[in-house]
């Protein structure tokens, strides 16, 4: 199986399920955990358009996916619901190349599965919170659902 | 903190420990005494406001943990433990507000004044969690000398949920360095459970996003979420998901069956809370930590492992 890489949304889940149930494939370990990282912009280009933005083309820390999710969260910090789930994302990759450059093919698979996982997780949340934008409100950052002006003790 | 100071403490269950996570209520209680920790139940509690009173008023849900924390004051306590990851998040949302918003402070002042009782003021008490108390109470060392049922070749996946760690401005405790908890990468509960010899897997989805705030208005996507984290899971090598959080728990077992019903997707992987899993470690029966209360039905794996 040759990975191709997501056009949407819903191309990046199931490039994440075609990579965590296929444990053998044509591409190569490193190439197909930068694939799985770019889906990953893929998924967070969709929540930025989606609220009428260009998605950014800085890096923070190195990485474009981490400023797509700063520029997500904007405002907004219920986005950060899904911090940790990109910030996996970036460490799963880099593990697949750290592996890879140990000569550890084992473990640099199982982490690209686990990438894989991680990116699945990603695009399910993104799909639903632009389904229904209350998803990671009430926990995340602590907000309710409710605005402001339409509490009782104002 | 002190580890002596939490050798007793005021203890907040919450309204999901004594339904749902009622076997939550009772492991960690069990667990409480086999260790030599008392717990002291708030007199007259109430609920914290949880999901439902936060979502009509963010104020009246201050107020409502805040005379929880008054209440553990009045009683003599300045830590008081709430093992919900919603009850311990509203009790330190409380405090934070309390203590930065001048609007809380007022209308929690004046629905104390009408309730006919002293607002609680920020400072006082001291919200921790059932991990933090039995790692600073008795700490690894010690835990590892107790275990009389080691969990030793049990693989278990971590899973702490959202609100043990978010927001994390309300938490100023955390990502203080070793020995402090972290938001990113939380381990307390792997720490507790690696001391009772358990085998605990690298877990990327610790603190992913279960969609349990929508479990009901949109169940399919909290189904497949859940899913994705006990796959995820599976994937990683794990036999059991351990948790800390009646809500991520309940959550968890109902849509595994959910997810075989639905979606045609069966997983095997067991769900337990923490203190079940310590508790039998320790020496209890299941039946003490009540393992036969959940929904996941783990007793024949309990048993082939040697516990229970």
């Amino acid at each position: 199986m040759t990975l191709q890489a997501p056009l949407d949304l819903d191309g990046a889940i199931a490039l994440a399920d075609a990579v965590a149930s296929s444990a053998a494939f044509d591409t190569a370990p490193l190439d197909a955990a930068k694939q799985l990282l770019g889906a990953g912009e893929v998924v967070l280009e969709a929540w930025v358009e989606a609220a009428g933005a260009v998605p950014t083309e800085e890096e923070v820390e190195g990485y474009r996916l981490l400023a797509l999710h700063r520029q997500g969260a904007k405002g907004n910090p219920t986005f950060n619901a899904c911090r940790e789930t990109c910030r996996e994302l970036v460490y799963l990759r880099n593990v697949v190349e750290m592996s890879l450059s140990e000569g550890d093919l084992a473990q640099a698979r199982h982490h690209l599965m686990l990438e894989a996982h991680v990116l699945r997780h990603l695009g399910l949340f993104v799909g639903g919170k632009l389904h229904e934008s209350g998803l990671g409100d009430f926990c995340c950052s602590s907000r309710p659902l409710h605005s402001a002006d339409s509490t009782i003790t104002n | 903190m002190d580890g002596s100071d939490l050798k007793k403490v005021a203890y907040y269950p919450g309204c999901a420990l004594e339904g749902t996570g009622h076997a939550y209520n009772r492991s960690t209680k069990a667990v409480g005494k086999s260790l030599g920790l008392e717990l002291v139940e708030l007199e007259n509690w109430n609920c914290c406001g949880a999901m439902e009173v936060k979502n009509v008023d963010p104020k009246i849900q201050t107020y409502l943990s805040a005379r929880n924390l008054s209440i553990a004051e009045d009683m003599g306590f300045d830590k008081v433990m709430a093992p919900c990851n919603g009850c311990y998040h509203n009790l330190k949302k409380a405090e934070y507000d309390l203590a930065n918003d001048p609007k809380s402070v007022e209308v929690n002042e004046r629905i104390s004044a009408k309730a006919g009782h002293d607002a609680y003021k920020p400072g006082k008490v001291e919200t921790i969690h059932a991990l933090d108390w039995i790692k600073k109470a008795v700490g690894e060392e010690e835990l590892a000398k107790r275990v009389q049922n080691s969990l030793k070749g049990i693989k278990v996946a971590n899973y702490y949920g959202c609100m043990y760690t978010r927001p994390r401005h309300i938490f100023p405790e955390k990502d203080k360095g070793p020995g402090t908890e972290s938001t990113a990468k939380p381990h307390f509960m792997d720490d507790i459970l690696a001391a009772a010899g358990a085998e605990n897997v690298e877990f990327p989805l610790k603190t992913a996003c279960c969609g349990g705030a929508h479990s009901l208005s949109d169940s399919d996507m909290s189904t497949k979420l859940v899913l994705n984290i006990i796959e995820t899971a599976e994937a990683c090598g794990a036999e059991v998901i351990a948790t800390e959080c009646p809500t991520c728990h309940t959550g968890l077992e109902m849509h595994q069956v959910r997810a075989e019903k639905v979606l045609g997707r069966k997983t095997n992987v067991k769900i337990l809370y923490f203190t079940q899993l310590l508790g039998m470690a320790l020496g209890l029966s299941a039946s003490k930590v009540g393992v036969q209360e959940n929904l996941s039905d783990s007793r024949a794996f309990l048993k082939e492992k040697g516990l229970g």
